[in-house]
């Protein structure tokens, strides 16, 4: 079968035999049979690792969990600065994490958790940081310093869990280029190779920060809400 | 210049820069890839600490070193089941998302040879939960990292006993230009390299040993070498891992008749070669877990089903999976001391690349993600202690002449396809070096190896691009797999004897009075040497 791969500012047409393989095995195949030059990045084969996401025919998979048809076209991800061929650069990417303050505040020792408090985060904290929602989010086309989908599920991940001692300092840092800027259209949705939702985790961030007194800015001059010098209309 | 240069950011590599960073010294951590991409994350079925109500440190103690088969050192053992309990409250501290009992305690399951309930877990994530909170809890520590970097060689300053490590050269990927970092301590946490076996492996396609390679290039002593765990149920075709848990739940083995065989609950060295014996007498052999249910699957094992479909075409609810026995851990490694020093001043190791003499001869599910916390914070903390005594080194580069190696290189003729060789290698070790062993087929294959290595300048890499060169990357790897499987099988002839993961068909008897030590490993002249060293060896 025929695998369309973008190069760069080409597109090269490899003939791969596939016997129900994953993309990444026919891409191994074809590195190491036909072109040592493709490159792509890749790790566990297992899903999680989160090294081998890209977009075939315009969606974001996981190449050792998408079987290929033929004609498929293979590309990398988007909103990432391309390296080579189907491998990206995530440093920017993975800094919306630092600026979220995506981490556990606990000073206290061990709190006892029920299996319902632990199952609040259970799918969040699966996240592989494959960068496939990042990817497929549209506001980058507009703000590049959006804190973005992956970030914000793993914000929630810690602002739902009964053990964090800085809920408050977390929703602040979310506020500027974070949870409002999303258009919520849900985008990020299907292509998690893990069936996480960002946007459903966004929304419990935007009701948090609700009851903690934070507005949606786009509203806050209607009304007389909080006032944060914006123009008036 | 750094105080403690940390090579490798898996579960080990992190825990030591956390532990170094609150020893107060200035860390940096360098990545072959990113951080949340290491091996650990692989690790699937839990975190053994003696904190069940039905189980006691000694339990832990008595189960680890029996399973070691005489090679496990019982100091080093008794401070990883003691030092269990707080790892696992650190964990929970730092936010690892464990699975919770209905006691609102940590979860806790069976695995093969523990005498409880002992692995802590979350889902069949552990592994994974624990590496991205370490991760997170790096970020929240401002750890720097140096991502995709590709490491070359050691730094050393000095000769004889005054000889010690300075830092190290690495090639970074994305722009191919060599970067030497200068530390007054370098930890490697590397991985292990079980990639040798090839796809005959569940580990991820990096496990190629490079740390170790590294280090022995640089004179440092390797031990228990010849020591390699195979998990019981890889898939069979993709070699995927299936869990032990999924035998801890109750989950069967099933013979070519649909027959149970043995005892599922064994350790992974008998259950392996039981397996294998099983394969070639019935043709194949079944993991079946169809009566544990689909609720219990899709919340305990969900991993487990959706690899099942994706590579067998077998959904675990109602299907039998086709399974063999696969190498996944190596328990040999850099030998280091109590406090994780190796042969070399200043070089410390830990995780799987390292020997800390607590697996022994085989390793117990759960103790691997245990030593890489417990031994994690013992190589940070003497690390930032040990570069506190070092005033200062010299930081003349050795760059120019690794430039010309990595020239010469491109230089090679490509007669011969490397990844062929690779796959070879990789099909000669689990024939001839893997699950079982005999004299025979160890020379000849150390005879392959050897024609292999001197072949290399008739290898060589296609891609010329300075960028991104995976082509390259992955020769260097083999050449580093090809100088480990040397040592292999070189260990693995010395040890006349059945120990553990180590079993000799030709030698089927457990031999206290020659082989009750590990072997040591380094190079000589270029030659692999090995001999027997009586420390920390323990019964």
């Amino acid at each position: 079968m025929n695998l369309t791969v973008v190069r760069g500012s080409q597109k090269q047409t490899y003939k791969v035999v596939a016997k129900d393989a994953t993309l990444l095995e026919l891409l191994t195949q074809i590195k190491t049979t036909q072109d040592p030059t493709l490159s792509f990045a890749s790790g566990c084969r297992s899903s999680v690792c989160g090294s081998c996401a890209m977009r075939v025919n315009g969606k974001e998979v996981l190449a050792c969990a998408y079987k290929p048809e033929s004609g498929d076209v293979v590309e990398p991800l988007r909103n990432v600065p391309v390296v080579r061929d189907l491998v990206v650069d995530m440093e920017k990417a993975l800094s919306f994490n630092r600026v979220a303050k995506n981490w556990a505040v606990s000073e206290q020792n061990v709190k006892h958790l029920s299996p319902d408090d632990a199952e609040v985060n259970e799918i969040q904290s699966d996240c592989i940081l494959c960068g496939s929602c990042y990817s497929a989010c549209p506001v980058y086309a507009v703000n590049s310093e959006f804190i973005g989908p992956f970030a914000l599920t793993r914000s929630w991940r810690y602002v739902s869990d009964k053990r964090e001692e800085d809920v408050a300092g977390k929703i602040a840092a979310v506020q500027s280029s974070g949870i409002w800027d999303c258009t919520l259209c849900g985008e990020c949705v299907p292509v998690c190779p893990q069936n996480i939702a960002p946007k459903s985790d966004i929304d419990m961030l935007r009701n948090k920060s609700g009851i903690l007194g934070y507005m949606d800015p786009k509203y806050a001059s209607f009304g007389g809400g909080v006032d944060f010098g914006a123009p008036t209309f | 210049m750094v105080d403690v240069l940390v090579i490798g950011s898996g579960g080990a590599g992190m825990v030591a820069a956390l532990s170094a960073k609150e020893s107060g010294a200035d860390v940096a951590v360098v990545s072959k890839s990113y951080p949340t991409r290491s091996q650990t994350c692989m690790a699937q079925g839990g975190i053994n600490a003696a904190i069940g109500e039905d189980d006691s440190v000694q339990a832990h103690i008595d189960d680890t070193l029996k399973s070691s088969q005489g090679l496990g050192d019982a100091s080093a053992i008794k401070k990883l089941c003691e030092e269990g309990v707080d790892a696992v409250a650190w964990l929970d501290k730092i936010g690892v998302p464990f699975s919770r009992s209905a006691e609102c305690k940590v979860a806790q399951r069976r695995l093969g040879g523990a005498s409880a309930s002992r692995a802590c877990y979350a889902q069949d994530y552990t592994g994974l939960k624990i590496l991205h909170s370490l991760y997170d809890n790096c970020l929240k520590e401002q750890i720097t990292f140096y991502n995709e970097y590709f490491l070359l060689e050691l730094l050393s300053e000095g000769e004889g006993d005054e000889k010690r490590v300075c830092g190290a050269i690495f090639k970074e990927i994305k722009s191919g230009e060599l970067k030497s970092i200068y530390a007054k301590s370098v930890i490697l946490a590397t991985g292990g390299y079980s990639r040798v076996y090839g796809h005959h492996s569940t580990n991820a396609t990096g496990s190629t040993g490079d740390g170790i390679a590294v280090a022995l290039r640089a004179g440092v002593v390797l031990s228990d070498m010849e020591f390699v765990q195979f998990h019981p149920t890889g898939l069979k075709n993709a070699s995927i891992l299936i869990s032990e848990s999924a035998r801890g739940a109750g989950g069967y083995l099933l013979n070519g008749h649909g027959e149970r065989f043995t005892d599922e609950l064994q350790p992974r060295d008998a259950l392996s070669r039981a397996i294998d014996e099983e394969i070639s007498k019935s043709g194949a052999v079944f993991l079946d877990i169809r009566h544990l249910g689909e609720n219990f699957i899709d919340h305990e094992l969900p991993q487990e089903r959706k690899l099942a479909k994706l590579y067998e075409n077998v959904d675990p609810v109602s299907d039998i999976m086709p399974i063999k026995p696969v190498a996944h851990y190596t328990m040999g490694g850099i030998a280091v001391d109590a406090r994780a020093e190796s042969s070399l001043r200043g070089l410390f190791a830990v995780g799987e690349c390292a020997n800390h003499n607590v697996h022994g001869a085989n390793r117990l599910g759960g103790n691997s993600l245990l030593e890489l916390v417990v031994f994690g914070k013992e190589a940070g903390d003497s690390a930032a202690q040990y570069a506190q005594n070092v005033a200062d080194i010299t930081t003349s580069s050795a760059e120019q002449a690794l430039k010309d190696t990595l020239e010469e290189i491109k230089s090679y003729t490509n007669e011969i396809d490397f990844y062929q060789k690779r796959e070879a290698l990789g099909e000669l070790f689990y024939k001839s070096a893997g699950i079982k062993r005999n004299e025979k087929a160890l020379l000849s294959a150390l005879e392959q190896v050897k024609a292999m290595q001197h072949e290399l300048p008739k290898m060589g890499v296609r891609d010329q691009s300075e960028v991104y060169n995976t082509n390259l990357l992955e020769f260097l790897e083999f050449q580093n797999l090809l100088a480990l499987a040397e040592v292999m099988l070189v260990s693995m002839l010395e040890r006349k004897e059945s120990r553990g993961a180590h079993a000799r068909e030709d030698m089927p008897q457990r031999d206290d009075q020659h082989y009750s030590g590990h072997t040591n490993a380094l190079l000589h002249h270029q030659n692999v040497r090995v001999s027997f060293g009586y420390k920390g060896a323990q019964s």
